[in-house]
């Protein structure tokens, strides 16, 4: 049985997150569209904390709503005056989009309601009867070669992102 | 009431659908990159609700959303690198502007 | 015997091949002269002393109780393809083999020196001797074969070789078009032949293999001769078509046999093959190479004689080629055509000779070999002989500059070393006493009578036509009427130098006296010496019309006189016949331009440019339709893209929904 303060902050947190995606595509201003993808992001944030991933989270405010954000906003504005409206689709688009998109949403939610795998039990007994992942296991899991974990990973990632480092900077440099 | 995994599984399935749309209907490459962004994030969140209640004694969901995590940030950089540059080329950023990359 | 003679015999020539094919661009035509020269003369040395070794020495190798043996110096494994099917190289020392050596080598050495005036300043000169040498290398091969595989590889050498010399004047058309003529037509025989040995090689490699019968070592000669029926006995069981599959087989090698000495109807390319130089005329188309044909059905005889009916059909073969060959030189006006059509009728008298021999003693016939022997006989001489005359053509063709005997005339006066060996020549095959040819001929035709009165009396009078057309060449070439050119000094036509008048008169003095060699104490079928005595009758006969036909000839073109065209114009449609080959080119030609080219390749051609280039074209077409039709989805949007890839997934995840479930 949850509790339901937990309740209140799911209802709260899913109906942002929700309302702020259909808002992040539909919204005609991208500076706004933006915006929302933030309020998405930090709500996806909020669900890593309430299901109990709090390095997570941390991480995901930080990289995503933190730096990938301020790359989109920074990028928008070198690109377009920021009072500039996109201009309104044409019907025809329109309905291409919403077919594919509601051809993902029926797959998915027959996914969901007829796959076996869902099973009904509460978050709260989840997280109690789960392990607890504190930073000291996460640092364990990056450092090891052995079976769950993953320095392999986490060293190829380091290169990645030196490489993105250099292949941005080479990419934008001004010519 | 409980909080079973199915109601975490919706709002990911909207975030999907609308990432979905926005990457048919946009124009704007940087809105485009932000749909992407959207469909990035249903598929962490995903992950991680898979974990908490299919595999709660383990943590793989939540190091692969990790690496998904900084991969998507990478990606968003070079990506950004790559439309700031056809910006100065084109003067915008619309998609159909690039349509010559096909050859 | 050791072994570096044998291994020299083979290693010399090839060596010089090598040496003048390789390095002749780098050499004056002096070195390469005298470089061929040398080394052919070294040849014919080391042949003579094999030969001489082999004949006379006594050892107890090569001669046991006066019964000449068969020796095989050497046999080595070249190619073993399983444990019964190896091809061995090696030298085989008998009668004819070391007899064949000495052939091939004095007619080579000769030629060697004639060519070094002949080709004078010629452009080519070292490719010249260096495909001689080639030639002089396969046919030593050839002869010196222990199985049937190396002669048949050192035959298709040969037959590249000549191929080769033929075409040496290689920007003449004619030249060209007779090289190819000779090589495919020799080549088609030698299909025939290939089928045979490998009909052969089936029938005993089918039977099971007890010790030194097995695969390979059947067909080694040594066994072959040794014990013909032992290894052959299960081709003789089998029949087809009414003939024992050996009847089958040895017709088939002996067509092989046909293509290269030309006898009808594979024939038609040795005229042409005059094209070539004169003096490859004189020694692959008159002396060696086109006796191969005939040294085959000696090395095979004990096969054909276990079926003699192959023999009738070399008989008749040779018969009628013999005689058609003869009337045909008779209407010539080139003289090397002549000269042609003499030596197939030649080879083909070599060849009836062998037909009419015997493998074992006969009720009535004193000396059943005699025709083996004296086809042999005939050969050493002929190639003698031969010879001489062609390399007498050679010196005529050098001094007028043309190959007709309408452009000659009287040159006895201008050349006179040429007209006594060529006299010399014309009286030897003719077969007048005490000449070469008179023995050889008196021998064969005994042998003839002997086998039948029909084939004695049809050869004898093609003797006579030879008699005949080679003298009525000798008149009106050295004889008839002074052709008028001469009178005017720069025409003036004169003897060849002495590289050319040596060889000559060497050859005329063999001609003359080779007749008086035991030749019956040193080559016969089995090894046993056999006494030559000259058969009164036969050789009355024989002389008589040789001498009749002489006189006639002498009548007719001793001095210039209306007398030839009158007997010209009493029949001109023969005469016309006759001077055309009696039309055998223009049927070769018909069958295959109106035949083979028109009906057959034709609707093959179509075939292939419409059925299976057509299903190429097609699918070349269909795919380019396609992707012409397909191309508009690529159309470089992103979005479209995206859409595509996102159906395929959904497609994807339906597929594995449906297989879960």
């Amino acid at each position: 049985m949850d509790s339901v303060a937990n309740i209140i902050l799911y209802f709260v947190v899913a109906l942002v997150i929700v309302v702020c995606s259909v808002l992040t595509v539909t919204s005609r201003k991208i500076l706004r569209a933006a915006t929302y993808l933030l309020f998405v992001l930090i709500g996806t944030a909020i669900f890593y904390f309430q299901l109990g991933f709090q390095f997570l989270g941390a991480v995901q405010i930080a990289v995503y709503a933190g730096g990938i954000m301020v790359l989109f906003v920074f990028s928008i504005l070198l690109t377009r005056r920021p009072d500039e409206d996109t201009p309104l689709l044409d019907s025809h688009r329109r309905a291409l989009g919403i077919t594919v998109a509601g051809l993902g949403l029926v797959l998915l939610c027959l996914a969901i309601f007829f796959m076996p795998l869902i099973n009904g039990l509460s978050l709260t007994d989840c997280i109690n009867s789960g392990m607890t992942i504190d930073m000291h296991t996460i640092g364990q899991a990056f450092i090891g070669t052995n079976r769950f974990q993953y320095l392999l990973p986490f060293e190829a990632i380091s290169v990645l992102l030196l490489a993105c480092i250099i292949g941005g900077v080479t990419v934008a440099r001004k010519r | 009431m409980d909080l079973t995994m199915l109601w975490y599984l919706v709002p990911s399935v909207v975030m999907f659908a609308a990432g979905v749309y926005g990457f048919c209907t946009r124009k704007n490459m940087i809105a485009l990159l932000i749909s992407l962004e959207l469909v990035l994030n249903a598929a962490d969140l995903n992950f991680v609700v898979f974990n908490r209640f299919l595999f709660p004694d383990s943590m793989e969901g939540m190091v692969f959303t990790l690496f998904a995590i900084a991969i998507a940030a990478a990606e968003t950089a070079i990506a950004i690198a790559i439309i700031i540059n056809i910006y100065r080329e084109v003067g915008n950023t619309d998609i159909n502007s690039v349509k010559q990359m096909k050859f | 015997m050791g072994l570096t003679l044998p291994i020299l015999i083979l290693a010399i020539p090839f060596t010089m091949f090598l040496i003048l094919g390789l390095g002749g661009v780098k050499m004056s035509h002096k070195l390469a002269g005298i470089l061929g020269i040398l080394g052919n003369g070294t040849l014919a040395v080391i042949a003579y002393i094999v030969a001489f070794t082999y004949f006379f020495s006594g050892d107890p190798e090569f001669i046991v109780d006066g019964v000449r043996q068969q020796v095989q110096l050497f046999d080595v494994t070249w190619l073993a393809f399983t444990d019964r099917m190896v091809v061995n190289i090696g030298f085989l020392l008998d009668p004819i083999c070391a007899m064949m050596l000495v052939v091939i080598t004095t007619i080579s050495f000769m030629v060697h020196l004639y060519s070094w005036g002949y080709m004078e300043g010629e452009k080519g000169f070292q490719r010249y001797y260096a495909f001689l040498a080639l030639f002089t290398f396969s046919m030593l091969g050839l002869v010196v074969a222990t199985n049937i595989f190396q002669m048949y590889i050192f035959w298709e050498l040969v037959g590249v070789s000549s191929y080769l010399l033929i075409g040496f004047f290689y920007k003449l058309p004619s030249a060209v078009s007779a090289s190819k003529k000779a090589f495919i037509v020799t080549r088609f025989a030698d299909l025939f032949m290939l089928i045979g040995i490998l009909l052969l090689s089936y029938y005993v490699s089918s039977t099971p293999a007890d010790g030194v019968l097995g695969g390979a070592s059947a067909f080694n000669f040594l066994m072959l001769n040794a014990q013909p029926i032992a290894v052959l006995q299960s081709t003789v069981g089998a029949t087809f078509m009414g003939a024992s599959v050996l009847t089958w087989a040895m017709v088939l090698i002996f067509v092989g046999g046909m293509g290269k000495s030309a006898m009808m109807p594979l024939h038609i390319w040795l005229p042409d093959a005059m094209e070539g130089p004169t003096p490859v005329s004189a020694l692959i188309h008159a002396a060696t190479m086109v006796v191969a044909g005939v040294y085959l059905v000696a090395r095979f005889f004990p096969m054909f004689c276990i079926v003699p009916d192959s023999l009738t059909f070399i008989c008749v073969v040779g018969a009628i080629t013999a005689f058609y060959a003869a009337v045909v030189a008779c209407a010539q006006i080139d003289i090397k055509r002549i000269l042609a059509f003499s030596t197939i009728s030649q080879i083909a008298f070599m060849m009836v000779a062998l037909g009419c021999a015997y493998n074992e003693p006969v009720e009535g016939v004193h000396y059943s070999g005699l025709g083996y022997m004296a086809g042999m006989f005939h050969l050493f001489t002929h190639a003698m002989f031969k010879a001489l005359l062609f390399l007498g053509a050679g010196c005529l063709i050098h001094a007028v500059h043309s190959n007709n005997y309408t452009e000659m005339g009287g040159l006895r006066k201008y050349m006179p070393i040429c007209h006594w060996t060529f006299l010399i020549g014309c009286l030897a095959i003719a077969g007048i006493w005490p000449l070469s040819g008179f023995f050889s001929k008196d021998e064969m035709l005994a042998a003839m009578f002997s086998r039948h009165w029909f084939w004695g009396a049809w050869m004898t009078m093609v003797a006579g036509l030879t008699a005949f057309y080679m003298f009525r060449m000798y008149f009106l070439v050295f004889w008839w009427e002074e052709n008028p050119k001469y009178k005017h000094e720069g025409h003036k036509p004169h003897d060849a130098p002495w590289q050319m008048s040596l060889p000559l008169i060497i050859l005329a003095a063999v001609s003359c006296v080779a007749g008086f060699i035991p030749f019956g104490e040193l080559v016969t079928f089995n090894g046993e010496p056999y006494h030559i005595h000259i058969e009164g009758s036969v050789a009355a006969t024989s002389l008589t019309v040789a001498v009749l036909a002489i006189a006639l000839a002498t009548i007719m073109y001793a001095k210039k006189n209306p007398w030839p065209e009158r007997v010209k114009n009493f029949w001109p449609s023969l005469w016309r016949a006759a001077n055309r080959r009696f039309y055998w080119d223009e049927i070769y030609m018909f069958i295959t331009h109106k035949f083979i080219f028109n009906i057959i390749c034709k609707s093959i051609a179509w075939f292939d440019r419409h059925i299976i280039d057509g299903t190429m074209d097609g699918l070349a077409a269909v795919t380019q339709w396609t992707s012409v039709k397909i191309k508009g989805m690529q159309s470089g949007s992103a979005q479209s893209y995206v859409i595509w890839y996102f159906f395929g997934a959904v497609v994807l995840a339906a597929i594995t929904w449906i297989c879960i479930l």
